[in-house]
């Protein structure tokens, strides 16, 4: 988890030095905003992970002389098919079309972007466990 | 259904459980497994390289001749906007961080399957989606998008580029960019999440090391794309006037946004196809990577740096700050000569086995040492100016990605056995390289030449000058060299189509996902070996020359699925 950490935190840091350096040298605001973003987003998950990569022992795959069997117990769910994300990916195709060729195209587009949030929110609960 | 994964604690028989779903088409669409999505990644991208190569082909024969008539030349605007569209949007990223990755990945790290395997399966549909909205374009009455894969405003806007095609080509983009945000994620999160005990950060392969900077890279850039789409769409159709002078906006801030996003594409595009020459040199070498933590280092570095250089695509607006870009610009040449010591590193004094795979790396390697060095000149204002729209420009990005087409054929040549579980046949192959590489040479040369005499970029016609003629014929006569190595390889998966059966590990390769069946299981795995170095498989396999601390060979543990 440190090594996760230190990658996006070391990027954070690395674009607000460019951000400041861009800033100030070029007085233009679009590059800056954009990069300053960056920086934001290295920051969010970074420093999520560094929180907890101070508060829990080393995870299996962080422990260079961890065996298989240390990693036994649960993965995780993973479902073996599902519909509901090609009626999703369906959805927002006739969605994006409505862009162009109609408004009413969002009637089947929505429609079946809604059809496959309840769907698939209901395959999840049904899913066993996590 | 949703399987539950677990582990077993102890050594023992795995439950002998198959797993049952639907077959045929509704397999097809309603599978999470991402072998499957990666395969239809795969398949798709390569036909959508057919059909850019297909508009390439039609450039090339109408400028064979000065005044070619093959197409008008609205259908020329048309033609180079959909090619380079097809190429940068359509094939090249999806064919890398959707199709190859998807199906390596997880497997190099040990994991069932990517973190969300619902999230993967929706990212494909909205790139099969989003690339068929985008060729929708053709077949209305204003013909598709015509104003360059860039979409310039105020070029791009409602007055200059009305018509259907624009829209569909931005409303296919937008399909497209959130399916590759959400490729991102599952990559990050597979890799940080699901690797197996062992297989510590430093000890990942270096595709999945270049695949998880390829996928930050992603959600750092891809946004910044995406909301500048929704801006250029409301400049159309909603009267707002973010990019019109008319309205009191800036027309260069949609050049701003669009390299924002631009520049790390070109990085998008390019470390993964790093990273599958990276395995072959190692494999085909019979070697480790040599410098293996400094191609990590060199890795994220140039995707630091290319964040920061998006305005060298804008030197002649006049309204960039000069220095710094080409600065940092120049910069990015050190990680990347580092890697590319570091591959000549690994074949050096290496048992160099020259399979179609392997020539299909050195002709990267040697092709794009020639796009990255014009890329430096390119990254120098004074030459930039003077060569900037012209061919030399086609021509260095011409280099650039023709040398991932290389690394890519080279990714299908090493993996494909592992995909599939039958080989290639590897003599078609070998001159199927050989059409590859010299095609790109006699094709990408003479747009150098032709580009430093002046002849400018997009335009169906040019003058009738002896020397323009000829760089021209030679190019077209490259650009037909080319097609021949595509059809070659629609021959050679023909002809080797389930007739050299593979084995699992056919290269005596090094990393994890030669250490399942080929095809792998359905959750990929019926045991792992222990992980005590970046190359697990090498090491169980030469126990004479494994990395096991104190002398130890461990033998394999028995984890999830079916026994063979």
């Amino acid at each position: 988890m440190r090594v996760e950490a230190k990658l996006l935190l070391g990027l954070g840091v690395f674009f607000g030095v460019m951000c400041a350096v861009y800033w100030n040298w070029s007085l233009e605001n679009a590059g800056g905003v954009m990069m300053f973003a960056g920086m934001l987003l290295c920051f969010l998950p970074g420093g999520y992970y560094y929180f907890w990569s101070r508060r829990m022992k080393a995870r299996p795959e962080d422990d260079p002389q961890a065996t298989p069997a240390q990693g036994a117990g649960v993965v995780g769910a993973f479902p073996g098919t599902s519909i509901w994300p090609f009626t999703l990916g369906m959805g927002a195709f006739f969605s994006v079309l409505a862009l162009v060729f109609g408004i009413w195209f969002l009637v089947p587009g929505l429609g079946l972007v809604f059809w496959a949030v309840l769907g698939g929110t209901s395959e999840g609960r049904r899913g066993g466990r996590v | 259904m949703t399987d539950v994964l677990e582990r077993p604690l102890h050594l023992e028989e795995p439950d002998h459980h198959e797993h049952h779903g639907p077959s045929g088409l509704l397999k097809w669409l309603t599978t999470t497994d991402h072998k499957v999505i990666g395969l239809s990644y795969t398949v798709t991208s390569v036909i959508l390289l057919v059909i850019g190569g297909a508009f390439a082909e039609i450039i090339r024969a109408q400028l064979a001749s000065p005044n070619g008539t093959l197409v008008s030349l609205a259908q020329y605007n048309e033609l180079f906007t959909m090619h380079g569209s097809v190429m940068i949007y359509l094939f090249a990223g999806p064919f890398a961080f959707g199709g190859l990755a998807n199906i390596i990945v997880p497997i190099q790290v040990g994991a069932p399957d990517m973190a969300f395997p619902r999230l993967n399966a929706l990212s494909y549909w909205l790139y099969l989606t989003g690339s068929i909205t985008m060729l929708l374009g053709f077949f209305t009455a204003g013909g598709a998008a015509n104003f360059g894969w860039v979409a310039y405003a105020p070029l791009s806007n409602s007055i200059n580029t009305p018509g259907a095609g624009a829209d569909l080509w931005i409303g296919g983009l937008l399909l497209t960019g959130f399916s590759a945000i959400f490729t991102g994620v599952n990559l990050v999160a597979t890799i940080f999440y699901l690797r197996a005990p062992g297989m510590t950060m430093f000890r990942m392969p270096i595709f999945t090391w270049n695949m998880l900077v390829t996928a930050i890279l992603i959600l750092l850039a891809f946004p910044v794309l995406t909301a500048g789409l929704i801006m250029l769409y409301a400049d159309r159709h909603f009267g707002t006037h973010i990019f019109s002078v008319a309205g009191g906006g800036v027309p260069v801030l949609w050049q701003h946004i669009f390299w924002f996003w631009g520049h790390p594409e070109v990085y998008i595009l390019a470390l993964p196809f790093f990273g599958m020459a990276t395995e072959i040199f190692a494999v085909f070498s019979r070697k480790p990577v040599f410098g293996y933590k400094g191609m990590i280092f060199a890795t994220i570095t140039i995707a630091a740096l290319s964040l920061g250089v998006w305005a060298h695509h804008m030197f002649t607006t006049g309204v960039v700050l000069l220095p710094f870009f080409s600065i940092m610009s120049l910069l990015i040449a050190v990680p990347t000569g580092i890697k590319i010591f570091n591959w000549i590193g690994t074949m050096w004094r290496g048992q160099v086995w020259f399979s179609t795979a392997m020539l299909m790396a050195i002709g990267f390697l040697v092709t794009f040492l020639v796009g990255g060095l014009t890329g430096v000149y390119l990254a120098s204002p004074p030459l930039d100016f003077f060569t900037h729209d012209t061919y030399f420009v086609v021509a260095h990005f011409h280099s650039v990605v023709m040398a991932l087409v290389l690394a890519g054929m080279g990714g299908l040549y090493y993996w494909g056995p592992k995909v599939t579980g039958y080989m290639l046949n590897e003599r078609i192959g070998k001159i199927q390289f050989w059409f590859l590489f010299v095609g790109t040479q006699v094709f990408t040369m003479p747009l150098y030449l032709v580009g430093l005499r002046g002849m400018p970029r997009r335009m169906a016609i040019y003058p009738h000058d002896p020397q323009w003629k000829f760089l021209n014929d030679v190019s077209s006569l490259g650009a037909v060299l080319i097609g021949i190595s595509t059809i070659l390889f629609v021959v050679n998966l023909v002809v080797s189509w389930k007739k050299y059966p593979a084995g699992d590990n056919p290269w005596d390769a090094q990393t994890l996902e030669w250490f399942t069946t080929s095809p792998p299981p359905h959750h990929n795995f019926y045991r792992l070996p222990p992980i005590r170095s970046e190359r697990p498989t090498w090491d169980y396999n030469h126990p004479e020359h494994h990395a096991v601390p104190h002398g130890q060979h461990v033998e394999p543990v028995l984890t999830t699925g079916e026994s063979k």
